[in-house]
């Protein structure tokens, strides 16, 4: 191991840190809704959008704006299920891919609307070429534009403007954001090595003498939508480990960029959009800590390799290199581990079936607590809930009413979050715990990490993550159903509720600033968002924890 | 429903731009301009037949053969993706413990020591066009002494098709062990 490979890992991180502040700037331009100098680009298009739309542009209540959510995710749901259930007769078929099982379709219809790209198929096996080209590419796209369209309306909500008009929202994070960008970085994937052709196998003579399918498609565009947008569902079974959908270590370093681009920019959209850019900085800077703390865990560990494999005397300093790819190398594998858990993409280029424990649970641990930056828009979603709450607990121990940005935060804000916050822990451990009473066979790993299987994938599922622990035999009804079900109401729960404490606190009068106002804006706020985030987030999940990759660690 | 329908009409006019114009576009500029990587990055022979893809892995199980990585799909490029086992399976040991003692077999001037843990490990994607350089040079005693190419001429064959590190700092240098074989089998064919 060498290092060179991390300072490649610290140079990707430090050009993270600097485009996210331009960017999350950028995107606060984008959303204004007062005539600026963007409208001069875009406008022109997005005027025929919205004119063949029928989108009027209209402000809209938190009902409706919620409401909107909800129904256009539903509808587009449903259309692409009836692709998925019908692709076998539909066009671009050459393969003659069969339909799709009915709760498999409700399942990927759910996981690529929901952000969450969890796959209970092969990207080869599963999908026809229509398929993937209508109605994931599709998805791909309005998901992550519904998140950032959802966690812009919050913010003008909590700042007491007019929450705007979710579609309006939703055509500009397209048009705006993913679509530019998503362009060139498809040519320049392309440029790497990715396959871009409509064709969708070519047939090898091997040296050996033997025939090769070599599976390939429209994958440079495909890879561009699924990282910029935090989707991160793979055209291929192996995702990015696949070398056409990762051909080396710069293309990685690429995805890794693409990920953290929108999450790690918002704070700054906020601070933009709430006049004060110190707001975001506080929150921006206490998310760094945490992940760099987590980052450095999951090195080391996956550094250190297994210790069964170390001990066959074997030459190992090349990590642990089980389920990863040489030309990656076991440094920035583990790096894209945390990348892609922290930024909820789901992307992987190594099994994280075969992460060693800690490096297992560094991945857990960032979908549970799903703000260390969170996924497009509903990371800085829960970020701002986190806030709230560490804004409610230090107005308890001071025994003030707590403000957050001038707004009381009353006891009716306060019911709908933590509703909200409870609803997560829920989502993952119940069904844990039925699939482990019920569905032992379909768990291939013995032991602690046969619990630590079951657990990721309702983390996975409930984080709208959608990375998993491959060895689950999970085309089954049961995780289809349990799955699907998990990540809608994970998804639009808090969507809902949270548009709901936007639309209480955009209602209220705002209070003049005092000298006993606690300060959202200083490294002391940023500690008590820590220690929230900390005591309310990590510890409901610490027993299960205990249980699964810490006991492995411990027995290995 | 009067959203289903605004739902309906911007969903028809986003798909002729995310999923036609866009994919047709990158496409077509793609093929253009840059149609090697676009169709896969194939290889071809003298007679003009595909033999594989410089990023995608082959099986390689003849001995006189540079081998890749274990690939518990059998390098089949139409269904990637791999079932890994857990760090703390059983059957990952036993696994191992088999293919060290193949390479035993296969290998017995080179002591199990200087066996790299990629050589015996299974990769991500089941195709891993790669192997490490120290994995390629530690085959270097068996194929000369099959093939009798001599070990220097190995030694520059591994080095000539040895990728460092992207831009110096990403990634890993890999050996392309379907290029490094085609070489071999140049070589053994001029000779």
């Amino acid at each position: 191991m060498s290092i060179f490979s991390y300072i490649g890992i610290a140079v990707t991180f430090i050009i993270a840190l600097i485009i996210a502040r331009p960017t999350g700037h950028y995107i606060a331009h984008a959303f204004d809704n007062t005539p600026n100098r963007l409208d001069r680009w875009f406008h022109p298009i997005e005027k025929w959008i919205y004119k063949f739309g029928g989108i009027k542009g209209e402000n809209q209540t938190w009902k409706q704006y919620a409401g909107a959510v909800l129904i256009s995710n539903t509808v587009i749901l449903l259309i692409a299920y009836a692709i998925f259930r019908l692709q076998h007769v539909l066009p671009l078929n050459p393969a003659g891919i069969t339909n799709m099982s009915p709760d498999l379709a409700f399942n990927t219809a759910i996981s690529f609307m929901t952000n969450t790209n969890l796959q209970h198929y092969s990207g080869e096996s599963g999908l026809s070429l229509f398929s993937q080209m209508t109605a994931i590419i599709f998805m791909m796209f309005v998901s992550p534009a519904t998140g950032i369209a959802v966690a812009i309306a919050f913010i003008r909500g909590i700042t007491g403007k007019p929450l705007g008009n979710f579609f309006t929202d939703l055509v500009r994070a397209i048009t705006r954001i993913l679509l530019p960008l998503t362009f060139i970085m498809a040519l320049v994937f392309v440029g790497l090595g990715m396959p871009q052709t409509l064709h969708t196998v070519v047939t090898a003579q091997t040296l050996q003498g033997t025939e090769q399918q070599i599976g390939v498609g429209p994958i440079g565009s495909f890879l561009a939508i699924k990282e910029l947008g935090n989707n991160g569902g793979g055209y291929f079974g192996a995702n990015s480990a696949h070398p056409f959908e990762n051909p080396g270590g710069f293309s990685n370093m690429l995805q890794m960029l693409m990920m953290l681009l929108v999450p790690m920019s918002l704070p700054f959209t906020y601070g933009k959009m709430v006049g004060n850019s110190k707001q975001g900085r506080v929150l921006f800077v206490s998310m760094v800590m945490m992940f760099v703390v987590m980052l450095s865990v999951s090195l080391a560990s996956e550094y250190q390799g297994n210790p069964l494999i170390n001990q066959l005397g074997i030459q190992h300093n090349a990590g642990s290199m089980e389920g990863k790819e040489v030309r990656l190398g076991e440094a920035q594998s583990s790096f894209y581990s945390v990348v892609t858990t922290a930024s909820e993409t789901g992307a992987v280029n190594n099994m994280h079936d075969t992460l060693t424990p800690l490096g297992g649970l560094i991945a857990l641990g960032n979908m549970m607590l799903n703000t260390v930056f969170g996924g497009s828009g509903v990371g800085l979603l829960n970020i701002l809930m986190y806030a709230i709450i560490a804004v409610f607990l230090s107005g308890l121990m001071v025994g003030r009413t707590p403000e957050f940005l001038g707004r009381k935060i009353e006891g009716k804000e306060m019911k709908l979050i933590a509703v909200t916050l409870l609803i997560q822990p829920l989502l993952v451990l119940a069904p844990t715990a039925i699939a482990l009473m019920t569905q032992a066979d379909t768990i291939s790993n013995p032991g602690y990490h046969g619990l630590t299987q079951a657990l990721y994938e309702f983390t996975s599922s409930a984080a709208n993550n959608g990375s998993g622990f491959e060895g689950l035999g999970d085309n089954t009804p049961f995780w289809n159903i349990m799955t699907g079900v998990v990540m809608f109401i994970s998804r639009y729960f808090s969507m809902v509720t949270l548009l709901a404490v936007a639309g209480s606190l955009m209602a209220k009068k705002p209070v003049p600033e005092t000298s006993g106002t606690l300060r959202t804006d200083q490294a002391l706020f940023g500690g008590m968002f820590i220690i929230s985030v900390i005591l309310v987030g990590a510890l409901t999940f610490f027993p299960v924890v205990v249980l699964g990759p810490i006991a492995e660690m411990l027995t290995l | 429903m009067k959203t289903v329908w605004v739902t309906l009409r911007t969903s028809i006019i986003l798909f002729l731009i995310c999923c036609v114009f866009y994919q047709l576009a990158v496409t077509g500029v793609a093929q253009a301009l840059m149609s090697k990587q676009a169709d896969g990055s194939l290889i071809y022979n003298s007679n003009n037949q595909v033999v594989g893809s410089e990023l995608i892995g082959q099986s390689f199980t003849e001995p006189q053969y540079f081998q890749g990585r274990i690939s518990s799909i059998d390098y089949n490029a139409n269904g990637s993706g791999s079932p890994n086992f857990a760090p703390s399976n059983p059957e990952l040991l036993k696994r191992l413990q088999e293919s060290v003692g193949t390479w035993q077999k296969q290998n017995p001037d080179v002591p199990v020591s200087s066996l790299p843990v990629d050589l015996i490990t299974n990769s991500g994607s089941g195709l891993d066009p790669d192997i490490s350089p120290e994995s390629a040079k530690a085959q270097i005693p068996r194929i000369s002494s099959l093939t009798g190419v001599s070990a220097d001429q190995l030694q520059a064959l591994v080095q000539q098709n040895t990728s460092s590190r992207q831009l110096g700092i990403f990634g890993e240098p890999a050996v392309n062990v379907l290029k490094l074989n085609l070489a071999l089998q140049k070589e053994l064919s001029a000779s």
